[in-house]
């Protein structure tokens, strides 16, 4: 597993392994157009992209422990986002400044995330085989909850010290707050820059740190589990594994994370757009790790690097890329969407198309192997 | 079991009331509930009881046909028609087309009608291959077509060449506008026909429910032919179904096409009671709404009949314009939204996870 080559050549047709990389290519040509099109500066461009490498890639790091436990792309990524929004804000209130606030707010952020979590992995465990589904619903129902906190709860039962957080009328929150009490301490702290371009040390370590942990835990006992019951739930339960347990566990482990990456995300913006900044951002990380080369059922740190470049590199040229092809910028932006859509569209259906041929050639061989048995027999 | 039967009638009247209360389920009961106590309270806090009313039974009749195209693709095993928008996006070419081309009044109605169809059975047929090919993933599979479909949509709206000056962006003469005004054109027409208005509040939308009846009971007739009770067999026991000759692929692309031409249907009545044409992003909006109405009617991931539909739309539909109203008149906040959106995925989350039959 570990020792693969980039690229098996030696057992694969070229026909497969285009088949098998058919979306990667599709964005490295989408962005061999795009960028020249665009006209937009190298220096620019490759600043643009480091920034939001910095800023998404832990998101989508946290995508990776569901698939590992064969629970697909974990669209209730986005509850995590919520935990994290939720730590912010308080944190914000609380005005503790710079990295002690980042680190505050992610620790705050822990016992949402594992609530929401718990919650979350009990609901798929009652819907095997439609988790994902029940992940994206979930978005919704937590997304209503989380509403309902933040426009009624907060200033009425939980206290919110700070007018400049409230809607006039004394209670609920403000459109957008101001994150300038943390805006990008983390990416100004140890930040180099070469040729022009700005590198946030200090995020881009703590990513390395997330990544290390996610090779470290595949070896562990945990993390073996997770990869036998995400290969097979019925071989895993007969090997005395607690699947329901372990895949409890995995989302748990996601979803903090997933909240983690939204404060890493909100310190760069610098505001957080209280009602809706959760809104996209399961879409958009799933749709970067997919761009990467993931699937439904395999995901690598490779691939979330990968992705993210490719993905953030088409978000940043496709509406200038679009004006200058069609004098609307607006088809751009709406061209990007579209892009992100039908890229989760097309790894789905793979998956599908091939869990399905999978299964017909398992259940031939079978056929033919009671057959055989038969005829000895 | 004989000590039973001799049990007096009381308990029988007991017994049969408790089954209808168990048929219905406990969430129903609690929307029902709720919906009579909403109904029961309005007046009381100085609502106007007749305009709700009346609210109520127009935005049913806005909805109901859009929750009826669930029901198909229910039936055959598809699951729930996360895919909605496809169709409505078929409803919404024929409406821009019919208007484009010039035609007014109810004719441009008819002819929305007429022109949406090819489309409707053109997507719905390729859909339904796809739906082929990935059976036991449908649902995520149908989110992620209804979204691409309606973004690539966003993009053909500004792009193909509309001219008409009534639907196209005044300064550049071209793309089409977020909202198109339907007055002048199908505003009101189902709605409209045969109206019976009690007070100036509550105007019943005789029309637009008779239409809604005649789908209905033509869905109804047609789970009944030979071919209708094939596809039932198709969703609840494939297995049956193959062994009795029934061709699964066909019955499930015919549903398929089914949904998403009610679909495109659905979304001209919406927009005939609404007075709008909504464009780009609006069909997102559409889809959970009538996929938690048919499932608040006491359908399931693979059961559904028209009588869930009914219920549900009126169930949903009602809660949706009481709610704010009421929740203004006491507290004087609106915290509905917040509230609709956890009920109805609610709603939804309860159906994803219930062990489904056969």
């Amino acid at each position: 597993m570990n020792k693969k080559p980039l690229f098996n050549f030696e057992k694969k047709s070229l026909t497969d392994i285009l088949k098998d990389n058919s979306v990667t290519l599709m964005f490295v040509l989408i962005c061999i157009i795009c960028v020249p099109l665009s006209g937009l500066s190298p220096s620019y461009l490759i600043n643009e992209v480091v920034t939001r490498v910095g800023r998404n890639t832990f998101l989508i790091l946290s995508l990776i422990i569901p698939i590992m436990a064969g629970m697909g792309l974990n669209f209730g990524m986005t509850l995590g986002a919520m935990a994290g929004e939720l730590a912010i804000i308080f944190v914000v209130d609380w005005q503790i400044w710079g990295i002690p606030g980042v680190i505050l707010a992610m620790i705050i952020s822990i016992p949402f995330s594992v609530i929401l979590g718990l919650f979350c992995g009990a609901m798929m465990n009652k819907a095997k085989g439609r988790e994902m589904i029940t992940g994206y619903i979930m978005n919704f129902f937590i997304g209503g909850v989380y509403l309902l906190l933040v426009l009624y709860v907060m200033g009425t039962f939980i206290p919110i010290k700070h007018a400049a957080l409230r809607i006039p009328r004394g209670y609920g929150l403000r459109n957008t707050i101001n994150l300038i009490s943390m805006r990008q301490c983390l990416d100004d702290a140890l930040q180099i820059t070469i040729g022009g371009v700005k590198i946030p040390i200090l995020t881009f370590m703590v990513i390395g740190l997330l990544c290390l942990f996610v090779i470290w835990f595949r070896k562990t006992k945990l993390g073996q589990d997770m990869r036998a019951v995400g290969q097979d739930m019925n071989v895993a339960r007969d090997a005395g594994i607690k699947v329901e347990r372990t895949r409890i566990i995995a989302i748990v482990i996601s979803t903090v994370f997933a909240g983690f990456g939204m404060i890493i995300y909100l310190q760069n913006m610098g505001t957080l757009s209280t009602y809706n900044a959760h809104a996209q951002i399961g879409m958009f990380s799933i749709a970067a790790l997919l761009v990467g080369g993931a699937s439904v059922e395999k995901a690598s740190i490779r691939n979330v690097f990968l992705g993210v470049v490719l993905f953030h590199t088409m978000f940043i040229v496709a509406p200038k890329a679009g004006a200058a092809i069609t004098g609307d910028s607006m088809i751009g932006e709406h061209f990007r969407v579209f892009v992100s859509y039908g890229v989760i569209t097309i790894a789905l259906v793979m998956y599908e198309t091939n869990k399905r041929n999978e299964k017909n050639r398992r259940n031939k061989k079978l056929h033919s192997a009671k057959k055989e048995g038969t005829d000895n027999g | 079991m004989e000590k039973l039967g001799k049990a007096s009638t009381g308990l029988e009247l007991k017994d049969k009331i408790r089954d209808m209360f168990k048929s219905l389920g406990l969430p129903r009961l609690i929307m029902i509930g709720f919906l009579i106590f909403l109904f029961v309270v309005s007046p009381i806090v100085g609502a106007d009881l007749s305009r709700q009313i009346g609210n109520t039974l127009n935005r049913f009749s806005w909805n109901a046909v859009i929750v009826l195209a669930m029901i198909p693709m229910i039936h055959s095993g598809c699951g729930l028609n996360f895919g909605l928008p496809l169709g409505i996006i078929s409803g919404l070419l024929g409406a821009t087309l019919s208007i484009e081309m010039g035609f007014t009044g109810g004719l441009s109605f008819i002819m929305a009608m007429l022109i949406s169809t090819p489309f409707a059975l053109l997507f719905g047929f390729g859909y339904g291959v796809l739906l082929n090919k990935i059976k036991g993933g449908e649902m995520m599979i149908a989110t992620y077509v209804g979204f691409s479909s309606v973004s690539f949509m966003c993009m053909m709206w500004l792009l193909l060449p509309y001219h008409n000056p009534k639907m196209v962006w005044g300064l550049a003469g071209k793309g089409l506008r977020v909202t198109i005004s339907l007055e002048g054109f199908y505003d009101k027409f189902l709605a409209g026909m045969g109206e019976i208005r009690i007070n100036d509040d509550l105007i019943i939308p005789t029309g637009a429910l008779v239409f809604f009846a005649l789908l209905s009971f033509l869905m109804w007739a047609f789970l009944h032919t030979k071919t209708g009770t094939a596809m039932t067999a198709v969703g609840s026991n494939p297995v049956f179904a193959r062994a009795s000759g029934i061709n699964i692929d066909r019955m499930r692309i015919l549903s398929v096409i089914m949904s998403t031409w009610l679909a495109a249907i659905g979304i001209l009545v919406y927009e005939q009671g609404f007075g709008f044409i909504q464009l780009y992003t609006a069909p997102f909006a559409m889809t959970l709404p009538a996929v938690s109405a048919i499932l608040i009617g006491g359908a399931s991931v693979n059961k559904a009949s028209i009588g869930n539909v009914i219920l549900g739309t009126f169930l949903f539909q009602g809660i949706v314009t009481m709610t704010p109203t009421v929740m203004n008149s006491v507290i004087h906040t609106d915290i509905s939204e917040p509230i609709r959106q956890v009920v109805s995925n609610g709603m939804i989350l309860y159906a994803l996870t219930r062990k489904t039959e056969g």
